[in-house]
């Protein structure tokens, strides 16, 4: 690939692009507060008392933002100052609420040392060592594009790990997604979405002009050609496999919902939405009827009351969790989160709703906007396709999975056993995000960096080497 | 235990905290979208615009992409010509089978844009005419290459 930006647009714009890095850092202190504040509320509320542990927390995570906030300042300077801050404070707010989570435990039991919060707490730090890694390492997003079919490689195999496993390393609440190895449980699921994304990406840029071009009008809508639906069956049935033998609603959704919608936006044909909606009803209808787990999950999701004593108790206690809360909860650590099952991971945003209320939880749904909408803007902005696509297909992915947890968690949609990204509980879920706000940041710093200033003068047309057009 | 009303700052004020980030997060946005300082607003053109040399200003200052896979990308115009293209030292870059590596180039000239044609095999449209010699482009006329349509935006 030869170098050399000779009339890039914002060179001639002769304006200086702003780094915003102090916009950034102000934010990250901005979080930081919130964060602290709300640790300080939940101990206060619930002990009546401050605990020195507050102080190293407040170091701790305060140098773990001031470390990625110099590392993206020094690697990647243009990147875009929102991407950051909206993830501390995701994950700052989800500590407290972990926190706060532990506390109940142990007013209940008092003999219960289990606590997640530093768990959750290490979890990060290592989730900011890959963030580092990732922009120190990955100096160029398009260097992904090469590795693409290796990706999809590994994500194959890390979505297949858990499948092939014996339960008893595997399985855990009925959901076969696991790789639990001397008291660690991952979930590969997580990472291999990643991979998964990228090699879409590359794989789409190539084969986009095929998919979107050969079509047919029918009634409006420009209908591919048979042979073209082959992709799209790919991702179908792959995702079919997961609900099949890991017994995961959640990832498989996750994974062809993506697909999908990448597709879209490679293309621009909205047929590719309406195939994807039918192949979607399809697998539904026929999961529906072959699984039992599925139809449980329908069933207690239409009307968790009637099932209240069984797969319904969840949902169930989740609403009244809701309901408590009203519009501006029970303050933290004035509620009873704890009632709901799993409140950590998967009901965490039960827990938010319930203490923070409506314009709490909506809050937090804001800062996943603010999250996808620069993820969005990176793509719109960023020049090369490749970039393009991916950016749109990670910040789809966390908008898609914040959707489906909090669908699952208010009722809208059955549970799916998704993680809400930063916020609950969970090494696996919690470090994959990180790697991919990484790349992201680093796109979106490709996206907003001004060419190199010196741009050498072309030479005169007919000084220029004589050129083989190619159609 | 806490006092009640102590409780109930606590309450109100942690959820005033996380929607003055949003507000703050949002201020961002917004300097990003129109850019400089948000919340200033210059009706009135500053007054460096009526000394001579700058006249040039009036004339378009962005090109859009209106459709195509690019669509949404947009080019703040200077002084330098723009060069439409496969080739990787583009300033559009096009991924497109039926564009050429170099297809064609807009060039400035004393403040109005001519788009010209570089001998590519399937052509470059003003309006619905095909692009022969450099032809005057005015704001909001789609030049089409391939599947891609531009314009020039004041």
């Amino acid at each position: 690939m030869t170098v050399g930006p000779t009339t890039d647009p914002r060179a001639a714009a002769g304006v200086t692009t702003p780094k915003r890095r102090g916009t950034e850092l102000a934010l990250l202190g901005f979080a930081v507060l919130i964060t602290l504040t709300a640790q300080a509320i939940v101990d206060l509320t619930l002990t009546g008392s401050l605990t020195t542990e507050l102080a190293t927390f407040g170091v701790w995570i305060s140098a773990l933002w001031l470390v990625a906030h110099l590392v993206v300042r020094r690697f990647a300077p243009y990147a875009d100052p929102l991407l950051l801050p909206c993830v501390a404070l995701l994950v700052g707010l989800g500590l407290a609420v972990i926190h706060r989570l532990d506390l109940a435990d142990r007013q209940i039991d008092a003999t219960a040392t289990r606590e997640d919060a530093p768990v959750q707490l290490v979890w990060a730090t290592l989730g900011v060592a890959l963030f580092v890694a990732v922009l120190v390492l990955l100096r160029d997003h398009r260097l992904l594009s090469r590795f693409a079919y290796t990706l999809a490689l590994v994500g194959l195999v890390l979505l297949a790990i858990p499948a092939v496993l014996p339960a008893s390393l595997s399985e855990v609440n009925g959901a076969k997604i696991w790789i639990r190895v001397a008291g660690f449980s991952i979930q590969p699921g997580e990472f291999a979405k990643i991979c998964l994304v990228v090699f879409f990406a590359a794989y789409l840029v190539d084969k986009r002009d095929v998919l979107a071009l050969a079509s047919r009008r029918v009634m409006g809508l420009e209908l591919p050609r048979g042979r073209d639906l082959g992709p799209v069956l790919v991702a179908w049935m792959l995702s079919i496999l997961v609900l099949v033998f890991e017994r995961d609603l959640g990832s498989s959704l996750l994974l062809f919902g993506i697909f999908v919608v990448m597709l879209y936006i490679a293309t621009e044909r909205a047929s590719w939405l309406l195939i994807g909606l039918a192949l979607f009803a399809g697998g539904a209808f026929i999961a529906y009827q072959v699984f039992g787990h599925v139809q449980q999950r329908v069933d207690a999701w239409l009307d968790p009351f009637a099932y209240y004593d069984g797969s319904g108790f969840q949902v169930a206690q989740s609403l009244f969790g809701l309901g408590t809360g009203g519009l501006f909860g029970a303050g933290l650590g004035g509620g009873r989160p704890d009632q709901v099952p799993i409140a950590k991971s998967d009901f965490i945003a039960s827990a938010v709703g319930e203490e923070l209320g409506l314009f709490g939880l909506v809050a937090v749904i804001i800062v996943y906007l603010v999250l996808v909408e620069r993820g969005l803007r990176t793509s719109l902005i960023v020049r090369d396709a490749f970039g393009k696509l991916l950016a749109a297909g990670l910040a789809f992915a966390v908008a898609w999975q914040v959707f489906v947890v909090l669908g699952g968690v208010t009722g809208l949609l059955p549970l799916t056993g998704l993680t809400t990204p930063f916020l609950a509980y969970g090494g696996s879920s919690l470090v994959a995000n990180f790697v991919l706000v990484a790349v992201l940041v680093r796109i979106s710093d490709a996206a907003r960096r001004p060419a190199p200033a010196a741009a050498p003068p072309k030479p005169a047309l007919g000084d220029a080497p004589t050129e083989v057009v190619q159609p | 235990m806490t006092a009640e009303i102590v409780l109930q700052i606590f309450r109100f004020g942690f959820l005033l905290l996380l929607w003055l980030f949003i507000f703050a997060a949002f201020r961002v946005v917004r300097a990003d979208l129109f850019g400089g300082r948000a919340g200033r607003v210059s009706s009135v053109p500053p007054r460096a615009a009526a000394a001579p040399g700058r006249r040039r200003n009036r004339g378009p200052k962005t090109l859009v992409v209106t459709a195509g896979p690019l669509t949404g990308t947009k080019i703040t115009l200077g002084e330098q010509p723009i060069l439409i293209g496969r080739a990787d030292d583009s300033t559009l870059v096009l991924t497109d089978d039926f564009a050429s590596s170099r297809h064609a180039r807009l060039t400035n000239r004393s403040g109005q844009w001519y788009v010209e044609d570089l001998g590519s095999t399937n052509g470059t449209y003003l309006d619905q005419q095909r692009v022969q010699g450099p032809l005057l482009v005015s704001p909001g006329q789609p030049i089409r290459i391939g599947q891609t349509a531009l314009e020039l935006r004041s």
